[in-house]
């Protein structure tokens, strides 16, 4: 869940800086995809911590950022050939802190946190009115009127309308309570449904919301402080999200780093809330990690858990997944066997590392 | 309550009768000594007046002796928490909280003066938060934001106090790709600031000279050339060797932090005894210094002989120290090398007692959950000077109070 590979590749040089289209607060019309070098190194280490399927998304400078990706972890030279068959688009956008400070900067809107909310609702509006223009069009272009006029297509829009008609899933940059509260009441304003908020570093505090909402957390097990929004983060987190009934608690990375230890970070999550007395079997907390990734990306029903039928998206493990000193020894995608890590030649090394360092010795 | 709950609540009791107490017996450990007696199984450990009296089984205590149970868990010495800024930094995109470098204050550019002991608070909320997880001690880092000198920092312990520092002030200094900015753009002229910096500490400028140090630089400069410590802030295994060279140039001890590449030149690093605070989790190119990066550069340096100890995780997430460890084993190191990059190899680096548990050491321990480097596992119980320390913090006090479900009272009354 939640990652830049591709977008923002290692080497992490300026040249490479593609995630974040900081132009304007709403670029809904541009597609993280559009993004992606192949190349990144990184995909291949998440390979080897496991990682089947992940989100790319772009950043969280705008308020609406764009559409994200869902990719199969198998490198090709194009991202088209990456893309996981039937997955939903989903839309990355941004509460908070980014926004503000990015447009507040340049003294453009939104420079406030009640300007974020004002842009919000201007776009869904603009959303409602488009939508309603292509259902006038559909609706006479059904009975046979040969005179109907279809409006100009507007990517934004398209993007947004394709929110409120509950096809493209919204991913939700998005760290404090409050402001979580507010775009859930935003979201019963213009009826559309938030798939998961992502950070939230104090989902904890509304953790039954979440679960009455039917929203995802997608949260880091420890991360912290780095900026104000992020000041409340607390280590069990996950495991209060976790603990109503229909809750959906993930965890994510956010970083090249943390997607090759997702095990660990979950592990991590699951020692604390076990300490917490919230009693969090391993088998429960593997799911962080898995299904309610899943869920969040609207594959559920194709990958995400071991059943007969699903994709073979199969990870061997050396040993118990949540130990630190375990690591992944084989992974299957779609059946096939894409990592060994007892075989050099099923480690897949991307064209940027070839003939590197020639002459050092390894 | 579960039995985690049992062991914080024997704690805390523990704690408030005993913050004042002199003797304590820690009954029944798996001590990891970090000494050639390696790790022993069932051991009391008596600590007085701060420090650790006695080793051994069965011990015997006065009756005033406050006792802890620690049913055969492990029992390691405070853990370091990497260079950090620890009660100098307290939120690190709100620019006015943190404290722990100098961009250009006029001219001269170099600063090495510069310390950043004077801004630290020991009553940051980071202090128990990173404590409660079993650190003890870290190095205050300078970090290089106005040249490639940053200044200089000190270890602390992070047991509260105003003034617990501990060790000889460390210099930093920041080199190669992501310090170019702060050298006119090329690394070669990293070295040409240096020197020019080196030699001015030497010698009087005449008036009218353009230097890059004030008359307190020149003498700050000037002390770390007789044996002084310098952590260089570097990766690529050529500015590695640079790195000797200049320091042996100029009798410097100097300290790699990051040397993503340094298992290129771990033979030049255990010959010239130069140790390595490396980021255990560190497998990616990040920039071009880093085409080397690998996860068993610990245990390619700890095999050649190279002192070494972790560094990386930052301030907020020093804890993180403890998974890295932990990641170095996965990929080869052994446990108890881990253990000691955690503890003896940074007290011995910088100059501080202990790291050790052993007779007439610093009485500075972590009773631990399970196995100290596993991530599902905690600290128990802190002991800094002897003292059981409150395992609280902001976090947990936050934790507890989203714990309790529908509360009567909004949760701003559940303090």
């Amino acid at each position: 869940m939640h990652s830049h590979l591709g977008v923002y590749p290692s080497p992490g040089v300026e040249a490479h800086s593609d995630g974040n289209e900081l132009t304007s607060p709403v670029t809904a019309n541009i597609w993280a995809e559009h993004s992606i070098w192949t190349q990144d190194p990184g995909f291949a280490r998440a390979l080897a911590g496991g990682v089947t399927s992940l989100l790319v998304l772009p950043g969280s400078g705008n308020l609406f950022g764009g559409r994200g990706v869902t990719l199969k972890n198998v490198y090709s030279t194009s991202y088209q050939d990456m893309k996981f068959p039937g997955a939903p688009h989903g839309l990355k956008m941004a509460c908070g802190e980014n926004p503000k400070r990015v447009y507040g900067q340049r003294n453009q809107s939104p420079s406030t946190r009640m300007g974020n909310v004002a842009l919000y609702r201007a776009e869904w509006i603009a959303a409602q009115d488009y939508m309603a223009q292509w259902e006038r069009y559909q609706a006479k272009a059904d009975k046979g009127d040969e005179e109907a006029v279809a409006p100009v297509r507007d990517l934004k829009l398209e993007t947004l309308a394709g929110v409120l008609r509950g096809e493209i899933i919204i991913h939700m940059h998005c760290y404090r309570a409050d402001e979580m509260m507010t775009i859930l009441a935003l979201a019963e304003e213009f009826n559309y449904r938030i798939g998961t908020f992502h950070h939230a570093v104090e989902a904890y505090k509304i953790a039954d919301e979440l679960a009455e909402n039917q929203v995802c957390g997608a949260l880091w097990a420890d991360w912290w402080g780095f900026k104000m929004e992020a000041y409340d983060g607390i280590q069990e987190n996950i495991a209060l999200v976790d603990r109503p009934e229909n809750s959906c608690a993930i965890v994510h990375s956010d970083s090249p780093e943390g997607i090759q230890r997702l095990n660990q970070e979950a592990a991590k999550a699951m020692g604390k809330g076990n300490r917490a007395g919230l009693d969090i079997a391993p088998e429960h907390a593997i799911r962080w990690i898995t299904q309610n990734a899943a869920r969040s990306l609207g594959i559920d029903d194709v990958t995400g858990t071991l059943a007969p039928g699903k994709m073979a998206d199969v990870v061997v493990w050396s040993g118990d997944p949540l130990s630190v000193y375990s690591k992944a020894d084989l992974v299957f995608i779609d059946g096939a066997l894409m990592y060994d890590r007892a075989d050099p030649g099923l480690q897949p090394v991307s064209d940027f590392e070839l003939g590197q360092l020639q002459g050092v010795v390894r | 309550m579960n039995r985690i709950s049992v062991v914080i609540a024997a704690a805390l009791l523990c704690c408030q009768q005993l913050a004042w107490a002199q003797t304590l017996l820690i009954r029944n450990a798996e001590v990891h000594t970090m000494t050639a007696a390696g790790v022993q199984a069932q051991q009391d450990v008596l600590l007085r007046d701060g420090r650790i009296a006695a080793i051994g089984k069965g011990l015997e205590v006065s009756a005033d002796a406050e006792v802890i149970e620690a049913a055969g868990k492990p029992l390691t010495p405070t853990l370091f928490a990497g260079i950090t800024g620890l009660g100098l930094n307290e939120v690190a995109q709100v620019r006015s909280s943190v404290d722990s470098g100098v961009t250009q204050v006029g001219s001269p550019e170099m600063r090495p003066e510069f310390t950043v002991i004077p801004a630290f608070n020991p009553h940051s909320s980071l202090i128990p938060i990173t404590r409660t997880e079993g650190f003890g001690f870290s190095l205050l880092g300078a970090t290089a934001a106005g040249s490639i000198i940053g200044g200089q920092g000190r270890t602390v312990m992070l047991d509260g106090g105003y003034e617990s520092f501990a060790g000889e002030p460390v210099l930093f200094v920041a080199l190669g790709e992501s310090a170019s900015v702060l050298a006119g753009g090329s690394r070669a002229a990293q070295w040409m600031l240096l020197e020019q910096a080196v030699s001015e500490s030497r010698s009087t400028p005449r008036a009218g000279d353009s230097t890059l140090l004030t008359r307190e630089g020149r003498a700050a400069l000037k002390q770390f050339l007789r044996a002084g410590t310098v952590v260089f802030s570097v990766n690529r295994a050529s500015d590695i060797r640079q790195v000797l060279q200049f320091a042996e140039r100029h009798g410097f001890k100097a300290v790699i932090e990051g040397g993503a590449e340094a298992w290129i030149v771990a033979a030049e690093l255990a010959t010239a005894e130069v140790p390595v605070l490396l980021d255990p989790l560190q497998n990616l190119p990040y920039n071009f210094d880093q085409l080397g990066a690998r996860l068993d550069n610990a245990a390619l340096l700890h095999a050649a002989g190279v002192t070494i100890s972790f560094s990386g995780a930052g301030t907020h997430h020093a804890r993180k120290q403890r998974q890295m460890a932990g990641v170095a084993v996965a990929n080869g190191l052994d446990h108890g090398a881990a253990l000691a990059a955690l503890t003896t190899n940074p007290a011995r680096i910088f100059g501080l007692p202990g790291g050790r548990i052993e007779v007439g050491a610093p009485a500075n321990l972590v009773l631990w959950s399970g196995d100290p480097l596993e991530v599902s596992e905690s600290a128990d119980q802190v002991i800094l000077g002897g003292k059981l320390q409150a395992m609280e913090s902001r976090q947990t006090r936050l934790r507890d109070r989203y714990l309790v479900r529908d509360p009567k009272m909004p949760r701003a009354y559940l303090n």
